[in-house]
């Protein structure tokens, strides 16, 4: 018989049957495993819970630090002293984006304090390295920062550091400023942190 | 043997080949008959999974993957279970002693060339269980949900998240939220109790499958078989693993349990370097601890991680950091075609690998300890000189091991 001759042999017959079942057989495995991996991304829950947060910073004191909590990540604001603005312009040979040319904040943060009110820095409290939590270091020069240290933020992880606007050092691990979130000011001492527009309140 | 049990074994062996397989890889497993010391590693790391396996199980009954229990089961594992303390203690110096042996067992193949032809696949093999096992610890770090537990996932899924184009999506993938939280500790938790150790399980045994084919090294990197009997076809200077070296090992296993027991015991947290002690504060997404640093096995290649701080060839100091850190481990698969030397044990090495290799093992402890520092800019640069030397040793290597001054090998064994 001529099909047990060509038993082993490729026909295009053949070929083709061996080409198209494993096709349908790839076609098949990924559509097995959509369902799968979609069960692995954020859940409608997950993804329900990243709503706006209210503050009220009527009670910040001057040269103190709140950190209030937004999508689980903690949001710092400051309240800066006149002195420590007076730094922000000192530090800029230090540091690797002064101008904060890069997408790290809203436009109406894009200014010299990264701030909508100069004295009131909204930021998160987020190393842009590798996600740990900076400390609030506001003493100058310490022994363990050095002289030319003017108070800022300094990551116990991996050593970056940022100045009192959230500006990173240059030559240091973190690539970018800290994340201004979008925030807007619903009334003199009412913070709305998580949206660009009183609306969304 | 008697009759009765001659008969069934009969019976079992038509049907199950089982005292064929007793003879191929034990007792008719012909080993050289020259191991030393070195070669105690390989039968603790399986003693130690073991270990970490039976006393895993038990804390599975224990232990609950939830965010807002997890924590405090593990203190009720240790304070209110009968003998919880004893098991988890088993469990978390197990894991410890898990690198230590698995380092030791690395470096012996480093020593006598154990990666080289025709063991790459073996030393490939292995390569994939250090991975797998570097998989587990993270993945059982987190379990306790305790402040390292957070903060250390934290920083290894950042790193995920600063692969180019896809690390974004493939973070909310791996953690099934936009933040670490419940959702995360319980997947790894299923990756911890049941992926892991069946993938690792499956590697250990293809591992001594692939060991039993080529035949084990010795430290005088010589190949026995090329020497056999001719009239038995044994090779003149292998000796069967069991008795002889089921017996040796047990040896080893004493030592190895007294020095395991003697932690558990007297120093369960090691100082902080096996359980450290900001993981006994529970998991706070919105604090760091001041002081962070991973378990003293992964300290060198976090070290690397945190020594890249300038932006290089268009690629910015955060990836350039990770690429180190992922790459001082993947280097170790090139090993077997980085080395160009005729011999393959260290013993008829001249002193240019020797010199490399001690080099190597300074850098690795002297990352390994500024990984537990507080980066200062002095720790910093010490960091990125040793860094350099640890990728010497592998990226010299095809030159210095091939222009050497060796010894000639031996024919035979030496003891």
């Amino acid at each position: 018989m001529a099909d047990a001759e060509n038993k082993n042999e490729m026909n295009g017959r053949r070929r083709f049957l061996v080409a198209a079942t494993s096709v349908a057989g790839g076609v098949a495995c990924i559509a097995w495993a959509t369902p799968f991996v979609m069960s692995m991304m954020p859940s409608e829950r997950a993804k329900a819970a990243g709503a706006p947060v209210e503050v009220d910073i009527a009670k910040l004191e001057t040269g103190m630090l709140l950190a209030v909590e937004w999508r689980g990540k903690v949001v710092w604001i400051l309240k800066r002293t006149p002195e420590m603005l007076a730094t922000l312009i000192k530090i800029e040979p230090l540091l690797a984006d002064p101008k904060s040319a890069e997408d790290m904040q809203p436009k109406y943060a894009q200014n010299p304090t990264r701030s909508i009110k100069p004295e009131i820095l909204v930021t998160l409290g987020v190393c842009t390295h590798l996600g740990c939590s900076p400390v609030f270091r506001k003493e100058i020069a310490p022994a363990d920062l050095g002289s030319d240290w003017l108070g800022g933020f300094f990551c116990p992880c991996h050593g970056s550091k940022f100045d009192l606007a959230g500006r990173v050092y240059k030559n240091l691990p973190a690539p970018t400023n800290l994340m201004i979130p979008p925030h807007v000011y619903l009334s003199e001492s009412l913070l709305l942190i998580g949206a660009d527009s009183k609306e969304a309140a | 043997m008697g009759k009765r049990a001659t008969n069934l074994m009969g019976w079992i062996d038509a049907r199950l080949p089982v005292t064929a397989k007793w003879k191929l890889h034990l007792s008719e497993y012909y080993a050289p008959k020259n191991f030393n010391f070195w070669y105690y590693f390989g039968s603790l790391a399986m003693l130690v999974l073991v270990n970490q396996l039976i006393t895993g199980i038990f804390l599975t009954m224990n232990y609950k993957p939830d965010a807002l229990q997890a924590f405090a089961s593990v203190e009720y594992i240790m304070r209110d279970v009968e003998f919880g303390w004893l098991i988890r203690y088993m469990h978390s110096t197990g894991a410890s002693m898990f690198f230590v042996v698995v380092y030791l067992h690395m470096f012996r193949g480093m020593m006598y060339g154990s990666y080289r032809k025709p063991r790459e696949l073996l030393w490939l093999i292995g390569m994939m269980i250090f991975f797998l096992l570097m998989m587990l610890a993270f993945t059982g770090y987190i379990l306790p949900w305790g402040q390292m537990s957070f903060w250390g996932a934290q920083v290894i899924l950042s790193m995920v998240g600063a692969i180019p184009v896809i690390g974004e999506p493939l973070k909310d993938l791996i953690m099934g939220d936009y933040m670490l939280s419940d959702a995360a500790l319980n997947r790894f938790f299923a990756y911890h109790v049941v992926t892991l150790p069946i993938l690792l399980i499956t590697l250990v045994v293809v591992h001594v499958l692939a060991l039993h084919e080529v035949g084990s090294n010795n430290p005088d990197g010589i190949e026995i078989k090329k020497n056999k009997d001719p009239k038995t076809g044994i090779p003149v200077d292998g000796i069967p693993f069991h008795p002889y070296y089921s017996v040796k090992d047990i040896v080893g296993v004493i030592g190895f349990l007294i020095v395991f027991f003697g932690i558990i015991f007297f120093a369960p947290e090691m100082g902080g370097y096996f359980l450290e002690y900001n993981n006994f504060i529970p998991a706070d997404s919105l604090k760091t601890p001041d002081h962070i640093a991973p378990v003293w096995y992964f300290t060198p290649y976090y070290s690397m991680l945190r020594a890249a701080t300038v932006d290089f060839l268009g690629i910015s100091a955060k990836l350039w950091g990770i690429i180190l850190m992922g790459g001082s481990v993947a280097i170790f698969c090139l090993l077997p075609w980085l080395d160009r030397s005729p011999v393959k044990s260290i013993r008829y090495k001249g002193p240019y690998f020797k010199f490399a290799l001690t080099l190597f093992v300074i850098s690795v402890f002297v990352l390994g300890w500024l990984g537990t520092k507080t980066p200062t800019p002095l720790f910093t640069t010490l960091a990125q000189i040793f860094t350099v030397v640890y990728f010497a040793f592998f990226l010299l290597m095809p030159w210095y091991s091939k222009i050497d001054k060796t010894k000639p090998e031996p024919t035979r064994v030496s003891g």
